[in-house]
């Protein structure tokens, strides 16, 4: 396996994580993907390097095919981080049609707790 | 008895596939959702009752042997576990049917409510570490919707948070797994518990840690906390209720079976002491500033996980054993306060306690029904609270650790102050600001005598202490001794 496959997977980290401590949904929506993509290449990573493709055919031994259970992992993963981020999309869409926008707020009611204190003590 | 570990699980996938077909027909929606809830809850207990008899047990799903195929386990701890939680949905199931503006304003609540349950039960049953992000993601799913279906502006942006770190969390679940699989080759726990000795030092390190901060996102505990006091309190009574009592406590499980099956210690773990201290100060600390009843209540949820955390971090028999008797009772008492604090808000049409006064003299059966409730919270004999605490102080006391048990008491004392501001704000006195101008409305019938069939089990909890203590010990037993799990899935027996 080359250092190609990590190191994209760092990129993509790094990225998501920028984009999910912005403060528009849909940014964070797209944030979100790409640390979905980062989890799941590291996931196809974590099963060692390429091989020929195991149970097809009669070709190679089981020693020289990859392993199939990260790729079935990954799938999974694919399909809920699809549904997921379809939700959180929809979402986005509703925020905007409720507010006028989709940024993501403060909690209202710690805001107006907090500043009802600072005022008592001021 | 291996059908029956299937049941939690099919069930209610089954009746929610039939609930999508029988949309817009309230009456047959609720006699699925009865049934299915009755026979989930009579399996649950079947498994409990075979506890006694044939002793823990497992299945293969596909009839693959372990550790090929996904093992699903009904340990002591699993099951004792999902009786409970199947009692509090069947309760908050009847709740949410007797009372207006749950169920029959929101067409998809009964398909989502069975999704959820069977996410529960497959996070509880199973043997395999990515299985449990799916039964996670399951019940996740199904909470993102009850929180948003319907919702208004309000809510959504509360949602928005609950959604996005959720989300985060896991991404961070797959990193773990990953991880896990690169360094081990297996996801299955049982599997994971024979290897994981032999992995270098910080590997390991590196594999408890990342599976803690996930964990300890879905637990809420210190100083992952902050989403769950935000979105909350905003969804309907019946769906905070749920939340309050299963979905953290799905969190802290996992925290449990990983601590003890993958990276066991030697010896208390500071790191986890200062995070359940922290988590019950922080907690009960947030509680008091609040003035809104579920918020109050929500951020009760965040400072009794650090009880929990207390018990896994110390790390002994009594400890180990003081948290489950701590989970069982605080599944019940959570979703009850939660429940209750919901027909305040019916009552009142409000849950600003400023808003809100002299309901224990126009609701007193109201006042019946929180003040045990309360003081369970806040550990007061002789409700369950108290024996759960009492062990877990004992088990303290025993390995010397006088910090966390100072910091456990004080939290209890903060604990019972806060329960006293909300009895002086809505049961005692009148209302600071002018109330609603309709003045009190009359409880739902159904949905009260629900919380009040509740309220008996949580009593019942308390009467059935001693049993429950012995069935705690020889669960933290089983937990402790690394050779049981493994065991159980590879022979589908004790050894």
């Amino acid at each position: 396996m080359t250092a190609a496959v990590p190191v994209l997977a760092g990129v993509l980290f790094a990225a998501g994580t920028y984009l999910v401590l912005q403060r528009p949904l849909t940014r964070i929506l797209l944030g979100l993907a790409l640390l979905g993509h980062g989890a799941n290449l590291l996931l196809l990573a974590a099963g060692g390097r390429a091989g020929d493709p195991p149970f097809v055919g009669e070709a190679g031994a089981p020693a020289q095919s990859a392993d199939p259970l990260p790729q079935a992992l990954v799938l999974t993963a694919i399909v809920i981080t699809f549904a997921v981020t379809a939700f959180l999309a929809a979402l986005a869409y509703r925020s905007y049609v409720l507010t006028g926008s989709d940024a993501v707020e403060d909690d209202v009611e710690d805001r107006r707790i907090a500043r009802e204190r600072l005022e008592d003590t001021a | 008895m291996s059908v029956l570990i299937l049941l939690p699980i099919a069930v209610p996938l089954v009746a929610a596939g039939l609930s999508t077909g029988l949309l817009g027909r309230l009456v047959a929606q609720r006699v699925v959702a009865v049934a299915a809830s009755a026979a989930t809850l009579g399996a649950a207990v079947a498994l409990l009752l075979g506890m006694g008899g044939e002793g823990p047990a497992a299945v293969v799903v596909g009839d693959w042997p372990a550790p090929i195929g996904i093992s699903l386990v009904a340990d002591r701890l699993s099951v004792v576990l999902l009786v409970v939680a199947e009692i509090m949905l069947a309760g908050v199931l009847v709740f949410a049917i007797g009372r207006k503006g749950s169920e029959r304003s929101m067409r998809f609540f009964h398909p989502v409510y069975h999704v959820l349950a069977a996410g529960v039960a497959l996070s509880f049953l199973t043997g395999d570490l990515f299985t449990m992000f799916v039964g996670f993601e399951v019940m996740l799913m199904a909470s993102y919707v009850l929180l948003t279906h319907r919702a208004d502006a309000k809510r959504v942006r509360a949602a928005t948070t609950y959604v996005v770190v959720g989300l985060v969390a896991s991404a961070l679940f797959l990193v773990a797994i990953a991880l896990t699989y690169a360094a081990t080759g297996t996801v299955n726990l049982a599997d994971l518990a024979t290897r994981v000795d032999a992995l270098p030092g910080a590997v390991r390190s590196l594999l408890a840690l990342t599976t803690l901060v996930v964990f300890g996102i879905k637990a809420a505990v210190f100083p992952l906390f902050f989403w769950l006091p935000d979105s909350y309190p905003t969804a309907t009574a019946p769906v905070t209720a749920i939340f309050a009592g299963l979905l953290t406590k799905v969190g802290v499980y996992a925290i449990l079976r990983t601590r003890t099956l993958l990276f066991a210690e030697d010896g208390p773990s500071t790191l986890l002491l200062v995070v359940a201290g922290t988590t019950m100060l922080v907690g009960v600390l947030g509680a008091i500033a609040q003035d809104d009843v579920k918020r109050i209540l929500s951020f009760h949820i965040v400072s009794q996980i650090g009880y929990k955390i207390m018990g896994i971090a110390l790390f002994t028999t009594a400890g180990v054993a003081a948290t489950v008797l701590f989970l069982i009772h605080q599944i019940a008492v959570k979703t009850i306060l939660l429940l209750v604090g919901g027909l305040i808000e019916d009552a009142a049409g409000t849950g600003s306690l400023r808003r809100i006064g002299g309901l224990a003299r126009t609701r007193p059966f109201l006042a019946v029904l929180f003040i045990p409730t309360a003081l369970s919270l806040a550990g007061l004999p002789p409700f369950s609270g108290f024996v759960a605490k009492l062990a877990l102080v004992e088990a303290g006391v025993a390995v010397g650790s006088w910090a966390i048990v100072a910091v456990s008491l004080l939290a209890s004392l903060l604990t019972l102050v806060s329960m006293a501001k909300i009895w002086a704000g809505a049961f005692w006195g009148e209302p600071e600001d002018p109330p609603l101008p309709e003045g009190p409305r009359p409880l739902p019938r159904l949905a009260t005598a629900a919380t009040a069939v509740l309220v008996g089990v949580s009593l019942a909890i308390a009467v059935a202490a001693g049993p429950l203590f012995e069935y705690a010990q020889e669960t933290a037993a089983d937990l402790l001794d690394p050779a049981v799990y493994p065991a159980i899935v590879f022979e589908g027996v004790l050894p």
